[in-house]
């Protein structure tokens, strides 16, 4: 029952995409055109595409708008974002054409470069869109964020009283190893999902890495065998078991953010280029009309 | 000691405190020189009910309709601007007794005995009850238990209290949350009877271990101890103590402050012990009084709340009412003026009143009323008088309180229809069908329909057409539950007729009335709270469940895979019947529900009186078995299907359902809900559980017999016919919707202010931007007209559909109906 963005109405605007990728096509091929006359966009053919491409862009942006108009009823932002990638896929077949590829070092190819940028970014945007909720629910396990977090709090609360009979120094081990562990932090790192987790070794200032919590899984493997009670062995083994289950829920975590800012981080892109672009447009269109 | 009166009033609550101010009057006119009345309190102070109200609560002053007639002053305000109003006329002379609760009443008219808590007994020729039926705290049951600085039955503001050594008696929810509150500042005790917490709910449990077993928090359990006394402390500011009996001995523990929260005892089993009769075993009945407020003692009247008048208006009117009925007059209660509306419109001349009389005459069901019940019943529900339709246009418009005029030959309610109003027939014919397209059947003055829907909560099976110059009463549902509930003549009256009527509609038997009744006084009613089994797999089956509410569900191979489920109206188990008498599958109670059982004998009686109709069921049979065993091929699909009962989706009508590979958390869908609502979002994307893919977020499904409309003071959530729940503008925020509903779609909140355009936010960055703010600090006036309840209406009369579907990029969020669930999983 629930149908992705491209699939949309039987790919109702992907097959309008088409046509309009074929028609301009045909277009672009009518105006003939020899060595010394190229095909440009000075032609009528090249300004009907371009003002095509043009009238494009202004329609994609105002997605921003439609999104954001809740009383509308003129269509779902469902249909308007399916109509979206496939005219804005089409729009770089339009402005390539109506440019015929003259392109150099000035106003004119800046407002393309914009464009291109834009329409890969929304390419990517698109990826995501399609691949990424289903990695994250799978990561996510039925589990919302806050859950997990709590989850996580609730075995640091566990793991401070389980330490609090161990000796001094893998107490202070222990808890160093809490409290240096990273979630989140930078752009790069939330997307690089790696882990900065540190931790204070006996006797040492500085923090050394304790990624995947790898440090304190190998100490404490290591000192349960040399253990000399059974309790205390006892005890070690649930904190190595609850150590475990720590480094799952923090690489899970780590991956919630990774791939919830893949989501979100090509809009950081896809935006302000779109207004870039336009202001270009403007000035492109402009232009020729000056200097004509 | 001894008091003697002529009247006694019981609880000073807005109906006692009316009734005392008229006996005042009465007092005032004939000269008396010591007061005739008094007013008995069991609380500190008066009105108890109202000054537990959160502190600045805007209190309404529903119903609109009805005037205010009573001697102290009552207009909707603010919680303190009543209370002092209040407090201005007792000071001009009530004569009011405080902490005087009552707890034992003998004797009769003329000479009644009032015992109260403290040994003192009050003399009363006439007893007026105006107790309300909030209940009275639970006492800790030890000498110097009444509430004082020292022991308190309530906590107002944990933050009152810092630095002490506090016990918290008692181990359910209100006990936990105050001491884990408490113990921010303060070194608490838990004294639990048991050895677990087992009345709490998850949260506050795994709330309550946590604090036990930190070390770092002041917060100690005393498990299995019971409170064996307590010693008050010698002056305030010193130390008291509490004994109990633990385990290991008697132990004494040193303390500031006893905070007990051990539950309210519900008010009933004192009025029992007055010989009040409350007739049925239901919660929520309430004691018959008859149209002069006596109850079924003689000199014993009941008012207010607990007489079944949940408003405070009202309470009030009653308090005047039974003091001139008490002193004699015959006055024409302040509702006469809404029932003569009521009646305007009849074709004859008559006095409302023996209007009133007549119809209840007329109606056999409605003989046995207590009239002041009927006289409630009428003027809660709409008097339907049908016109040719040249008529009806010249006819007077019907407001809400007149008589209501329809087109006779048209449907009074078509097919589909959500409404579950009861219709009574006073005079005139209505035909009526049982399920879609199906017989006509007749029914005749006297007669009553719709009590299917009443009770099922379904859409209407069938249409209703009412022919020329007939009159009806149509009854809203919450009328006619409290009816059953408070009359058990009228329940049982209902249902055979429902029972009887479900047969034909399921099997269409030949059969004549006599032979149905015969069939329907044998079968069995059954009840089942969600979860319970109504048969399993494998085991031999000797009958059927016909639905009357909820929903089953069919699980084969495991308890979580679903591979069918059936609503009201519709047969489970018929395959033992009509094939083999193994069951295939378990049949499970996915909610509340209540079936008709039927066994064999009956079952042969009514097909085989009706041999053509036993095809159709045949089919129908063999059709849920087809999808049942497609789906049973399917475990990815049933064990969804099962997921999606476990979160209660089998009681909606429509489910807000997100498909978790297609969502990209963008929350457009909040932003869109709060747009559309006055800025605060009825739907949380976020919370709520996700199985496989899909999550059911915290919103409203539109439940088939809505938890939140149960128990609604001023009865302002509606259903639409559309089946839309929505909760209109005389909400009065007392938050019984937000407890009662199990899903959390519920919350109260102050209007939210109003917001820049939309390109204000773009180009200048104004406002915080669309969707409800994280924090908005409430207006003067918004919070002057205090929190509202508010909740999904699933954007009812917005012509694109619900706006958080509409506005979702991805098409990830689908509103959805159970029907549409085995097509929803199917294939994923
Ligand atoms: C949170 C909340 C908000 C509400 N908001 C509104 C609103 O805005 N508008 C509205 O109209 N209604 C509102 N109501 C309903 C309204 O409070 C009640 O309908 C009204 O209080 C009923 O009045 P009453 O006199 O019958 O009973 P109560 O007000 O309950 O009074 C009963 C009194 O009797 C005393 N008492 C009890 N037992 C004994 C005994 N054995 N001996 C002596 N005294 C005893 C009690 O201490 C109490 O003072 C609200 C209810 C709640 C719970
Ligand atoms: C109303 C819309 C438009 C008009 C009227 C227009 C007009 C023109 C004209 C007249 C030319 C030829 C200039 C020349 O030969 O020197 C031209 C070239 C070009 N246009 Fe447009 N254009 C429009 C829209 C667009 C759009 C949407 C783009 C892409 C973002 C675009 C990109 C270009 C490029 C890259 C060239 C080639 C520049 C060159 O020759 O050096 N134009 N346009
Ligand atoms: C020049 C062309 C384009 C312009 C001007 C443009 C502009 C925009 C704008 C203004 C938004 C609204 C963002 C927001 O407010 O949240 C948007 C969203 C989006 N765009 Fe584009 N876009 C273009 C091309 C494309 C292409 C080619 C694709 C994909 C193939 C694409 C995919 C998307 C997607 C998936 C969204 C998100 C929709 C949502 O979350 O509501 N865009 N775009």
């Amino acid at each position: 029952m629930h149908i992705n963005l491209l699939a949309w109405r039987g790919y109702r605007y992907g097959k309008l995409a088409l046509i309009l990728g074929l028609l301009s096509i045909v277009l672009y091929a009518s105006q003939g055109g020899d060595a010394a006359q190229p095909p440009n966009g000075g032609t009528w053919q090249g300004y009907v595409l371009g003002t095509v491409g043009a009238l494009l862009i202004l329609w994609l942006s105002v997605l921003g708008i439609r999104k954001r108009r809740y009383n509308s009823n003129l269509g779902t932002v469902q249909g308007w974002t399916s109509a979206h990638v496939y005219l804005g896929g089409v729009l770089l077949l339009v402005a390539t054409l109506h440019s015929a590829a003259q392109l150099g070092w000035n106003v004119h190819t800046l407002a393309y470069a914009l464009m291109c940028m834009v329409i890969v970014s929304g390419f990517y945007g698109l990826y995501v869109y399609l691949h990424v909720p289903g990695r994250l629910a799978g990561n996510n396990a039925g589990k919302d964020r806050e859950a997990w977090l709590e989850e996580l709090a609730a075995l640091d609360e566990h793991i401070r009283e389980v330490v609090e009979s161990c000796d001094a120094e893998l107490q202070s081990m222990a808890l160093s190893a809490l409290e240096l562990s990273r979630l989140g932090g930078s752009l790069t790192q939330q997307l690089s999902a790696r882990d900065h987790s540190r931790i204070l070794l006996p006797n040492q200032s500085k923090a050394v890495s304790n990624a995947e919590q790898a440090v304190m899984i190998h100490s404490l493997s290591q000192r349960i065998p040399k253990a000399r009670k059974q309790s205390e062995a006892a005890v070690l083994n649930q904190l190595l078991a609850l150590f475990g289950r720590r480094q799952v829920i923090l690489n899970l975590l780590r991956r919630d953010i990774q791939l919830r800012g893949f989501l979100k981080i090509w809009l950081l892109l896809h935006i302000p280029l779109t207004i870039a672009l336009l202001v270009a447009l403007v000035i492109h269109i402009f232009t020729v009309f000056i200097y004509w | 000691m001894s008091d003697r009166y002529h009247l006694a009033i019981v609880g000073a609550g807005p109906a006692g405190l009316s009734a005392a101010g008229r006996a005042a009057y009465y007092d005032a006119v004939n000269g008396a020189t010591t007061p005739s009345y008094v007013l008995l309190e069991g609380f500190s102070t008066f009105a108890k009910t109202i000054q537990k109200y959160q502190k600045g609560k805007h209190v309404m002053d529903e119903p609109g309709f009805l005037d205010l007639r009573s001697e102290l002053g009552f207009t909707a305000g603010k919680r303190e601007q009543i209370l002092a109003s209040w407090q201005q006329s007792l000071e001009a002379g009530i004569n009011i007794r405080y902490d005087s609760e009552v707890v034992a009443i003998d004797g009769e008219k003329g000479s009644f005995r009032l015992g109260l808590q403290s040994g003192d007994v009050i003399e009363a020729e006439h007893i007026v009850f105006s107790i309300g039926t909030q209940g009275n705290p639970r006492a800790l049951g030890v000498s110097g238990d009444a509430e004082s600085d020292f022991v308190r039955y309530t906590l107002d503001d944990p933050a009152d209290f810092k630095d002490e050594t506090i016990i918290v008696v008692g181990a359910g929810d209100a006990a936990i949350e105050n001491a884990i509150a408490l113990s921010d500042y303060n070194k608490v005790f838990i004294i639990n009877r048991r050895n677990e917490f087992s009345r709490a709910k998850d949260g506050n449990l795994n709330a309550v271990l946590a604090a036990i077993n930190d070390k770092n928090r002041g917060f100690y359990c005393r498990y299995e101890s019971s409170v064996a006394g307590l010693e008050l402390p010698a002056c305030s500011g010193q130390l008291g103590a509490l004994i109990l009996n633990t385990p290991s001995g008697e132990e004494r523990i040193e303390c500031h402050r006893i905070i007990a929260r051990l539950g309210t005892v519900p008010p009933r089993k004192f009025v029992e012990s007055c010989s009040i009769e409350i007739s049925s075993p239901s919660m929520e009945a309430v004691p018959d009084v008859d149209r002069h407020y006596q109850s079924n003692v003689p000199g014993l009247y009941i008012i207010g709340a607990l007489a079944g008048y949940p408003l405070i208006k009202q309470a009030m009117n009653q308090g005047y009412d039974v003091i001139e009925f008490i002193h004699g007059k015959n006055t024409k209660p302040a509702d006469y003026p809404l029932l003569q509306g009521q009646f305007s419109g009849l074709p004859y001349v008559m006095d409302a009143e023996d209007v009133l009389d007549l119809y209840q005459q007329r109606v056999p069901m409605f003989r046995r009323m207590n009239p002041l019940a009927f006289r409630e019943l009428i003027i809660e529900s709409r008097i339907i008088v049908s016109l040719p339709p040249s008529e009806l246009a010249q006819a007077a418009p019907s407001g809400d309180h007149s008589t209501h005029f329809v087109a006779a030959g048209e449907p009074l309610y078509r097919h589909g229809e959500f409404s579950t109003s009861f219709y009574t027939l006073v005079e005139g014919e209505v035909q009526l069908q049982l399920e879609q397209d199906g017989p006509w059947h007749t029914i005749k003055p006297g007669q009553f329909f719709g009590e299917m829907s009443l009770i099922s909560g379904r859409p209407r099976q069938g249409d209703a057409v009412v022919s020329q110059d007939s009159i009806l009463i149509e009854t809203p549902r919450r009328i006619m539950v409290k009816l059953m509930n408070s009359n058990e003549e009228v329940r049982s009256g209902i249902d055979r007729v429902f029972v009887m009527r479900a047969l034909q509609a399921a099997f269409r038997p030949q059969l004549s009335l006599d032979e149905l009744a015969a069939i329907a006084g044998r079968v069995e009613t059954c009840q089942f709270k969600a979860g319970e089994v109504l048969f399993s797999e494998g085991e031999e089956g000797e009958c059927l469940h016909l639905i009357r509410s909820g929903t089953v569900m069919l699980t084969r191979g495991g308890a979580n895979m679903v591979v069918a489920q059936s609503h009201s109206g519709e047969l489970v188990g018929q395959l033992a019947l009509m094939g083999t008498p193994k069951r295939a599958d378990s049949a499970t109670a996915a909610v509340r529900t209540e079936t008709v059982l039927l066994r064999r004998p009956e079952f042969l009686t009514l097909v085989n009186s009706q041999p053509e109709h036993v095809a159709t069921l045949q089919s129908r049979l063999s059709d849920t078995l087809q999808k049942s065993n497609a789906m049973a091929s399917q475990p990815q699909a049933a064990r969804a299907i099962g997921f999606l009962m476990a979160e209660g989706l089998g009681e909606a009508t429509n489910a807000l359902v997100i498909d978790e590979t297609l969502c990209v958390g963008c929350d457009n869908c909040e932003r869109a809900c709060a747009e559309t609502h006055n800025g605060i979002s009825r739907l949380n994307r976020q919370s709520g559980a996700s199985m496989a893919g899909l999550h059911v977020p915290v919103s409203c499904r539109h439940c088939e017999l809505p938890h939140c409309m149960k128990d609604c003071p001023p009865d302002a959530i509606r259903r639409t016919a559309n089946g839309e729940v929505f909760i209109s503008d005389s909400c009065i925020g007392c938050g019984n919707c937000e407890t009662n509903c199990p899903y959390g779609a519920i919350k109260l909140s102050y209007q939210a202010p109003k917001k820049p355009g939309l390109l204000s936010w773009l180009l200048f960055g104004l406002g915080s931007g669309p969707g409800e703010p994280e924090h908005f600090k409430p207006s003067a006036a918004a919070q002057d007209a205090g929190k509202k309840a508010v909740k999904c209406d699933a954007c009812m009369g917005r012509s694109g559909g619900p706006a958080c579907v509409q506005a979702c990029p991805t098409g990830a969020a689908l509103r959805l109906s159970p029907n549409q669930f085995a097509q929803l999983v199917e294939g994923r």
